[in-house]
């Protein structure tokens, strides 16, 4: 695969192997700046080990990630989770946030994470709860809030550090599609106006389409259906 | 559908008389429409034209004479661009997706690159369609999800047949 100029994160000829099953066989990746790439296959077809993976949360048994120039796979642990605290963002389906903070301290804490102040932190955090439309929901608690709600506070707990990468996985699969639409329609006008990049898992269509292009794995390959076609 | 490419398909596995052919496409793909001898020849004969298919010998009996058809190499590349070729997403594609997927396993093609090739496509249509719902107003917003639902139900019986290729392959070279 050659890799597209401009690319901030790309991967090439990943492999792993998790015991007797071959999670990946060579994939690849590449993503530029600002674009929203969805990573699209099959249960089991190795797409979310590529994201894992492509986070630097697990490193591949061979094969190249370079982020921004710099080479991932050569980074010691305490590097990569310096990356993954000031440069990316998350979200999963459920069980992100911290149920004994308030919602304002759960998007508060990456900055947190990395020492700023709690004043100027949840001031941050605040101003991103606005731009998901969850701000009223500042002193509750997560079990206090609905599934959709939530999700939101979560897709601004991801995007608080302004990371350059957000990692979604699967970011609306517990929710309705009236729910987890506004969710993709926030996610991805928030990150496109911050020239964020979005790496989003997911098994459905309707939200893959809130995607610029799609990436599918089968079998621990991927295809660039872009470039491919 | 295309019938021309379907039977066109069903001879790269090997030489066969028009009525062979018939029965091979009724019983893979015309459960509720059997194709008529008629149209069986009349698509021959065109297809002869074209360079597809040559006369691969002539059999005598007490009927009429019967032509044993073979798939000249022309023919093999249309039916590998045909089935490479992502259909325009529009209702009750099933027909045509099944019928690609099923000669795709029968000639030992990737039926799942044809799959992604579909999905790709769908979802051009959907991003088409998703654009415009943010930016419309509730009218368009619903106009839109009801192209939308249509579409994800393709797509959903894509997953489906994908996630069966195994099965389907067994099924069909049986």
């Amino acid at each position: 695969m050659t890799i597209p100029a401009g690319s901030l994160l790309t991967a090439q000829d990943l492999r792993k192997v998790y015991g007797p099953t071959t999670a990946l066989d060579g994939a690849g990746f590449s993503i530029h700046p600002g674009e929203v790439v969805a990573v699209m296959g099959p249960s089991g077809s190795g797409k979310s080990t590529l994201l894992h993976c492509l986070a630097g949360i697990v490193m591949p048994d061979s094969g190249s990630i370079t982020y921004n120039g710099r080479e991932v796979t050569a980074m010691s642990d305490a590097e990569r989770s310096a990356l993954r605290r000031s440069e990316f963002g998350f979200v999963f389906q459920f069980g992100q946030l911290v149920p004994e903070l308030t919602c304002v301290e759960n998007v508060a804490l990456p900055l947190r994470l990395n020492g700023s102040p709690r004043r100027e932190a949840e001031r941050t955090a605040l101003a991103w709860m606005e731009r998901l439309e969850v701000d009223d929901l500042r002193k509750k608690r997560p079990g206090e809030v609905s599934g959709g709600q939530g999700q939101r506070v979560a897709v601004a707990r991801s995007l608080v550090t302004n990371p350059r990468v957000v990692f979604a996985d699967e970011p609306t699969g517990a929710l309705d599609s009236f729910n987890g639409e506004r969710v993709m329609e926030l996610l991805t006008d928030a990150a496109r106006s911050a020239n964020t990049a979005v790496v989003l898992v997911t098994h459905e269509a309707r939200v893959a389409a809130y995607s610029d292009r799609e990436v599918v794995v089968r079998d621990g390959k991927s295809r660039d259906m872009e470039r491919v076609v | 559908m295309s019938i021309g490419h379907t039977l066109l398909g069903l001879l790269e596995s090997g030489p066969r008389h028009g009525y062979d052919l018939k029965r091979a496409f009724d019983e893979k793909f015309g459960h509720d429409r059997p194709l008529h001898y008629g149209q069986v020849y009349s698509t021959m004969s065109r297809l002869l034209k074209h360079g597809l298919v040559e006369v691969d010998g002539i059999e005598a009996g007490d009927g009429p004479e019967r032509k044993r058809y073979a798939i000249t190499e022309a023919g093999i590349t249309d039916v590998a661009r045909w089935l490479a070729t992502p259909e325009k997403p529009e209702p009750y594609l099933q027909s045509t997706l099944y019928t690609k997927v099923v000669l795709a396993l029968l000639t030992h093609r990737d039926a799942g690159d044809i799959l992604d090739n579909q999905r790709s496509e769908h979802l051009r249509s959907m991003r088409i369609l998703t654009d415009r719902k943010r930016k419309g107003d509730l009218a368009d917003q619903l106009i839109c999800d009801h192209a939308l639902f249509h579409l994800e139900a393709d797509l959903r019986w894509l997953e489906l047949a994908a996630a069966r290729l195994d099965k389907l392959r067994e099924a069909v070279t049986r």
